[in-house]
């Protein structure tokens, strides 16, 4: 994403309330939003529900449904499938429900038991057959979908030696990322005959990772980079397209570390999310949010990133989560302690 | 359970005096009065120990010192200091200060809670996780766990 001139404005859209508790995370349904569907956006709470919202003909957000009475402790993240039909939370109840949009209405169509605690993310793979889920109990279990909404737990990886904050599937390949209270990201990947995952990558400190519990990853549109935010106030860019893989074509290379951006935040950063046009977006405990890009007016061939705008005050407390519209690559979203979600649009105002 | 004490015979120190917060009088009354180390210390020093039943205070793990402020910056600093370097009841001591100061605090602040740097066998991981807001999230939604910050919150709120 190239900006000539001109300044750059995060601009509030729209502020949804609704929740009576933190919001945790928040997932763009990426099947909404193109061809006369409506944009629509799945939020989850401490206050063990769900909200659906969606974009009306004027622009303006409402909640089209709440689902509760599924979930009996705080629902910690949510993520639809790329069809965009279903709906996967995850609970601190040790569950993860699966729901189905029918019509108008929300419908928990299967309940994954397995975790032996809290559930703190899920992601389903690019093709939609595969769920990931991880938790408290330092697992990583991935799930295979069935006809009739049946999921079999095809593989329960053990590497990790505290909790997983977060698991994150590649846009494109069926490799895996977790992330966690350990300060370190895996990469898991399936076996060559196709059997069982795992581990084919730590990235740590001994590797110039994070020195604190990393929150959360995202990767770029491709595939080729991914960026992890950490509790130790950095974000890191990573890099695994100058090492084509070696070992089969279901796997990435491995991965390097490209750069560390350090300075921008000063408590905990929860969130960070990269857009399709290549903005990385990033919310704190110190209530802001910062979007960075590539520097492209760097003579030298290392590639670096720079801030592009800082948003301080975002929302009155942490911001848990930020998430870029997939279909409006300016739109953005933001969930945090204070209750509220925020919808941002990415402006360049004219000097 | 604990059978058992994990520090039987604790030291116990009197309690300082409260000392009545001066009211100026030739200020206007409508201002907003800074939050300062002592309204802090106020919240936290009658937190009872979770195994004796004597206050924070008196077994010396909080003292006004304890408590670093920064009112423009919306910041907080709780720094305790364990009975004995084993203390298995650390990490629910730093949970009852955390709870107490989110309950009387306002929202804008942003609380650390540490343990005294050399004061005990596990200091890094107990930090670690007292400032883990997810994991105080799920800790406070176990009831027996609820249950026992409550109980040790109850007298400061007499």
């Amino acid at each position: 994403m190239d900006f000539l001139g001109g300044s750059l404005e995060l601009r509030e859209r729209q502020r949804l309330e609704g929740h009576t508790d933190r919001v945790w995370s928040l997932a763009w349904n990426p099947a909404a939003g193109v061809r006369g569907i409506p944009a629509m956006l799945a939020s989850c709470s401490g206050d063990k529900t769900v909200r659906i919202w969606q974009e009306g003909p004027s622009g303006s957000w409402d909640c089209l449904a709440v689902l509760e009475d599924t979930h009996t402790r705080t629902v910690r993240s949510c993520a639809w499938s790329p069809s965009g039909k279903l709906l996967a939370t995850t609970s601190f109840d040790a569950t993860t429900a699966v729901w189905e949009h029918v019509g108008g209405d929300f419908e928990c169509v299967a309940t994954l038991e397995g975790h032996e605690n809290e559930v703190k993310s899920v992601s389903w793979n690019t093709s939609g057959s595969l769920l990931a889920t991880c938790g408290r109990d330092k697992t990583v279990w991935i799930w295979e979908m069935q006809p009739g909404n049946e999921f079999e737990c095809v593989s329960v990886l053990q590497g990790h030696t505290q909790d997983v904050k977060m698991v994150q599937w590649h846009p494109v390949l069926d490799v895996l990322v977790s992330v966690g209270y350990d300060n370190s990201v895996k990469i898991w990947a399936e076996d060559g005959d196709g059997d069982d995952w795992h581990c084919v990558q730590t990235l740590n400190e001994a590797s110039s990772g994070h020195t604190s519990t990393v929150w959360a990853v995202s990767f770029s549109s491709n595939g080729d980079r991914m960026v992890t935010c950490s509790d130790d106030l950095t974000l890191k860019i990573w890099d695994a397209s100058s090492s084509p893989s070696e070992t089969s074509d279901n796997s990435c290379g491995s991965w390097r570390l490209l750069c560390t951006m350090s300075g921008y935040h000063d408590r905990a950063i929860f969130s960070v999310n990269w857009s399709r046009e290549g903005v990385i977006a990033s919310g704190a405990a110190d209530d802001a949010i910062r979007l960075f890009v590539e520097s492209k007016d760097n003579s030298v061939d290392v590639p670096s990133y720079k801030l592009l705008l800082r948003k301080d005050k975002a929302h009155d407390m942490d911001v848990n989560s930020v998430q870029w519209n997939p279909k409006e690559p300016k739109v953005l979203a933001s969930a945090s302690d204070d209750g509220t979600i925020k919808i941002w649009e990415l402006l360049e105002v004219p000097l | 359970m604990v059978t058992g004490l994990i520090n039987a015979n604790p030291i116990v120190y009197e309690r300082k005096e409260r000392r009545v917060r001066s009211a100026p009088t030739d200020i206007d009354e409508y201002a907003e009065e800074p939050i300062d180390q002592l309204e802090i210390f106020d919240h936290i020093r009658d937190i009872k120990d979770p195994e004796h039943p004597y206050s924070l205070e008196e077994l010396k793990v909080v003292t006004e010192d304890s408590v670093e402020v920064n009112d423009r910056h919306s910041y907080v600093r709780v720094t305790f200091t364990p009975t004995v370097e084993h203390c298995s009841m650390a990490t629910v001591i730093g949970l009852c200060l955390r709870v107490k100061l989110l309950r009387s605090l306002p929202s804008r602040y942003k609380v650390d809670v540490r343990i005294a740097p050399g004061t005990h066998a596990t200091e890094a991981a107990v930090n670690k996780q007292l400032n883990d807001k997810e994991r105080v999230a799920a800790a406070l939604e176990n009831p027996n766990l609820l249950e026992m910050v409550n109980e040790c919150l109850a007298p400061t709120f007499a």
